[in-house]
């Protein structure tokens, strides 16, 4: 059983970072210790609901962040939907291919 | 009348007439045929029980090269190696996704069925293969295309266009229904 501890003095604690929600995993600009990107492609067939409600199912995204990363693509031609380690972004983009998604993986630039 | 899918109490409901599910059992045979694991006599078992395909090759029809697309753009051997790792997968997959949606379009009684959540994705999915089969075959290549007007009505792919335009607009209602 584990006691209850005190609360350690604050200037004791190296806080690197709070937060008790739970880690979405994007923001490629911001994490430089995640070298590779999932990026996915505009199509001509793919119902943007569709690709929003993917971004929601898949990653977990909110409504919100779905729908500004579908616009991304819709408008730019192409979104950075998440980053990480290569093999976690093969994985995203094996998922991408098994929704219809056009999605490749690339080292980050 | 014919509604498609839509939200009741007990969960999505799909409505469809007996012609409807008929054409939908077709379509929905011939995408699992279409992207069922390709039969390789002289595969590696011991690979092909791991999933591992060591002959695969990018597809040449370009339906299914749109199903199975490259994963990388610069680096041919990443993109063939990646594609020896997940393609069985990923065909198994469709084509049990497909399975599913033809079980679930056998229940159908008195024209309708209500679906399992499982289904709900399935039949998604499985919509959105045919379309993006469709769609290729009919070539849409530009945003926002109207398959009414790409094709003639006396052109021999019509029945295609409409099936595609039939299938967008299931595939509408059931995003409309999973949102709601």
């Amino acid at each position: 059983m584990t006691r209850p501890t005190g609360i350690p003095p604050l200037r004791r604690v190296r806080i690197v970072r709070v937060t008790v929600l739970p880690e979405e995993r994007v923001d490629a600009e911001v994490r430089t210790d995640r070298p590779w990107v999932t990026i996915v492609w505009n199509d001509p067939i793919n119902l943007m609901d569709y690709v929003t409600h993917v971004f929601m199912t898949h990653f977990g995204y909110s409504k919100e962040k779905a729908t500004a990363l579908m616009l991304e693509v819709h408008n730019d031609g192409r979104s950075t939907v998440s980053a990480g380690d290569r093999e976690s972004m093969e994985r995203d983009v094996a998922a991408m291919h098994s929704y219809g998604l056009w999605a490749t993986l690339a080292k980050d630039s | 009348m014919a509604r498609g899918f839509f939200r009741s109490r007990r969960g999505v409901v799909l409505a469809l007439e007996p012609m409807e599910v008929a054409v939908l059992r077709t379509a929905i045979a011939d995408l699992a045929q279409l992207v069922g694991p390709a039969q390789q006599e002289d595969a590696d078992p011991l690979a092909a029980l791991v999933g591992i395909d060591e002959a695969v090759e990018r597809p040449e029809d370009p339906a299914l090269a749109r199903l199975f697309p490259d994963a990388y753009t610069d680096d041919d051997e990443a993109a063939a190696e990646f594609r020896r790792y997940t393609d069985r997968r990923l065909r198994s997959l469709r084509s049990e996704r497909a399975e599913r949606c033809l079980e679930t379009l056998s229940e159908v009684e008195k024209g309708r069925v209500t679906l399992a959540q499982e289904d709900e994705q399935a039949f998604l999915t499985v919509l959105n293969d045919l379309r993006l089969i469709l769609g290729t075959r009919l070539e849409i290549t530009e945003d926002d295309t109207d398959p009414e007007t790409i094709v003639a009505q006396d052109d021999p792919r019509r029945p295609l266009a409409d099936l595609y335009i039939w299938i967008t607009w299931l595939q509408s209602a059931l995003l409309h229904a999973l949102a709601s």
